[in-house]
């Protein structure tokens, strides 16, 4: 038997983890690869709250969040391809038309 | 067993998304975000949640990771440089991200005992799910249908070759 919190507590470390990532790494796929951490964590505290209150709502909604992610994947790599193509790097810092 | 196995599999997921973090071949983090997935869908599955853990299976860790793959593979993604940039965010980034963790913590914990989360009992059921999503949340549903439609339609336009 596990508590509620102790999930919450999981979810927390995931999503910091993959703030962090989203942070400090500098290649653009994995910069991508944390974003989806991020939702991962989500998705657990979603689904641990439904078990929690007996409500498959949660569980309809890591759906949505799965779809959205899914959408997310697809256009940001078609945009990541985009841009290796024009710049010829991954480097995040490499890409900075827009900086003064 | 549900605290053994929650136990194993949130060490698990933990350890491979630091893993994700620490890696500098993008090849590595993508692997490594499979083992987290991979994890995330034994805890659902102790959540009572089936569906979702099939799907987290089949969606995540199957079609989204071998995209991600697939566009390493095809750009041949090489090690990360470090620049200067990275390393202030790691300098500050890291000890926040400690800070926040144990603030959040502590504010979960404080709530002392709460409920236990009962184990084996399956309500999340593909039929219960799709009775859920084909009546209540219908509109919700088809519009995700659109979203995909677009989604696809961008995809093939960003990475289309110009000329």
């Amino acid at each position: 038997m596990v508590p509620l919190s102790w999930y919450l507590v999981l979810s927390a470390i995931l999503f910091t983890l993959g703030v962090v990532g989203f942070i400090a790494k500098r290649n653009i796929i994995t910069i991508f690869m944390s974003i989806e951490l991020m939702l991962n964590a989500v998705n657990l505290s979603f689904v641990a709250f439904a078990a929690h209150w007996h409500q498959l709502s949660g569980q309809v909604f890591v759906f949505f969040v799965m779809v959205v992610a899914a959408a997310e994947a697809a256009v940001g790599l078609g945009i990541i391809i985009a841009v290796y193509r024009t710049r010829e790097t991954l480097n995040v810092d490499r890409v900075n038309l827009l900086k003064l | 067993m549900h605290l053994a196995l929650f136990l194993i599999f949130g060490c698990i997921c933990v350890a491979a998304a630091v893993n994700l973090l620490v890696q500098r071949h993008p090849i590595n983090s993508a692997l490594s975000l499979i083992v987290v997935m991979g994890s995330l869908a034994v805890l659902y599955l102790l959540l009572g949640a089936e569906f979702v853990a099939a799907i987290q299976v089949i969606v995540y860790a199957g079609a989204i990771m071998v995209l991600f793959v697939f566009v390493i593979m095809l750009l041949n993604a090489g090690v990360e440089e470090h620049t200067h940039g990275s390393k202030v965010a790691m300098r500050f980034g890291a000890p926040g991200a400690v800070l926040f963790v144990i603030a959040v913590v502590a504010a979960l914990l404080r709530r002392g005992p709460d409920e236990m989360l009962p184990i084996g009992a399956m309500y999340g059921s593909p039929e219960a799910i799709g009775h859920l999503l084909f009546k209540d949340f219908l509109l919700p549903f088809e519009v995700t249908s659109v979203l995909i439609l677009i989604a696809i339609m961008g995809a093939v336009v960003l990475a289309r070759r110009e000329n």
